[in-house]
């Protein structure tokens, strides 16, 4: 199975996903630091807009209603898997 | 509640299989200072903190080592990917193979299974906050260890982003460590069992 472009795309929401990460844990003992919130809520809509155009290739990324919609059939179901892609 | 991402923190590669690495590598799975006791610990510790942003750290860091978790598991799996018994048997890990096969299971580099024994909770703030900074420090370490074990580039990169976040949670840990001291001198709380009481009343 050749999942290159899926692995690409995901890798782009990774690094996105990454700097949200590190700036959320920042702002958890920085909480007053506005230059670093400015950043994290420019982090949130570079990975909304990310996410959506994965999810419209491959599918939702969270279940429980908390991803994008599902294409039939049921997305959220195939493969691959983190840890087979 | 959590929520589950379709997607790993981090991108999990390997050039080849390997199983004698895999066989060590599965210390960060379920050894006593791996991913999974990280995970347990910190979450665990939350109920005992004092302050909003230190509930949320330990929130955050909880959350984010259940996905390095998830990390180490893809990489023991692409480690044995299409093993065979014989592979098992030269890598020394003929034991995963006949109790497990390719299922992974919670163990040390030395076969022993994941205990309880490896999570502290004081249900002290100080005493457990300072215990999380050792419990990175010591994953670091490991890492360290891990890293000069393996040749592989691909499983070298998957360990060098999983060292450098032990160093940022020890860092974070060490900051929410100044403010839950600084809270305790400030509005003159003292510890008094599981809740923060003001000095006189």
């Amino acid at each position: 199975m050749n999942c290159e472009k899926q692995f690409m795309m995901l890798k782009r929401l990774q690094e996105m996903e990454f700097v949200a990460i590190e700036l959320n844990l920042y702002l958890d003992t920085h909480p007053c630091d506005t230059d670093a919130l400015n950043d994290y809520n420019c982090a949130v809509e570079a990975i909304r807009k990310l996410k959506k155009e994965y999810e419209s290739e491959y599918g939702p990324l969270m279940n429980f209603g908390m991803g994008g919609y599902s294409k039939e059939p049921w997305q959220w179901a195939m493969g691959p898997w983190p840890w087979e892609l | 509640m959590w929520i589950y991402e379709k997607k790993l923190e981090h991108p999990v590669r390997v050039s080849c299989p390997d199983v004698k690495f895999a066989k060590m590598v599965i210390t960060q799975y379920g050894g006593p200072d791996g991913e999974l006791s990280a995970s347990l610990r910190y979450l665990n510790q939350r109920y005992s903190m004092p302050t909003d942003n230190a509930k949320a750290l330990l929130t955050d860091i909880g959350t984010e080592e259940l996905a390095h978790m998830e990390m180490i598991a893809a990489l023991v799996y692409k480690l044995t990917d299409g093993a065979t018994c014989e592979d098992f048997k030269e890598a020394g890990w003929e034991g995963q193979f006949v109790q497990h096969d390719h299922g992974l299971f919670w163990t040390d580099a030395n076969g022993v299974p994941w205990s309880a024994k490896y999570i502290a909770c004081l249900g002290d703030p100080i005493t457990d906050l300072v215990e999380n900074m050792a419990a990175e420090q010591k994953a670091r370490t490991t890492y360290e260890h891990l890293i000069a074990c393996t040749d592989d580039p691909c499983v070298k990169d998957t360990l060098r982003f999983l060292w450098e976040r032990e160093v940022v949670h020890f860092q974070r840990f060490g900051e929410a460590l100044n403010e839950v001291q600084e809270w305790m001198c400030k509005s003159k709380h003292v510890w008094c069992g599981h809740e923060m009481r003001k000095e006189g009343k």
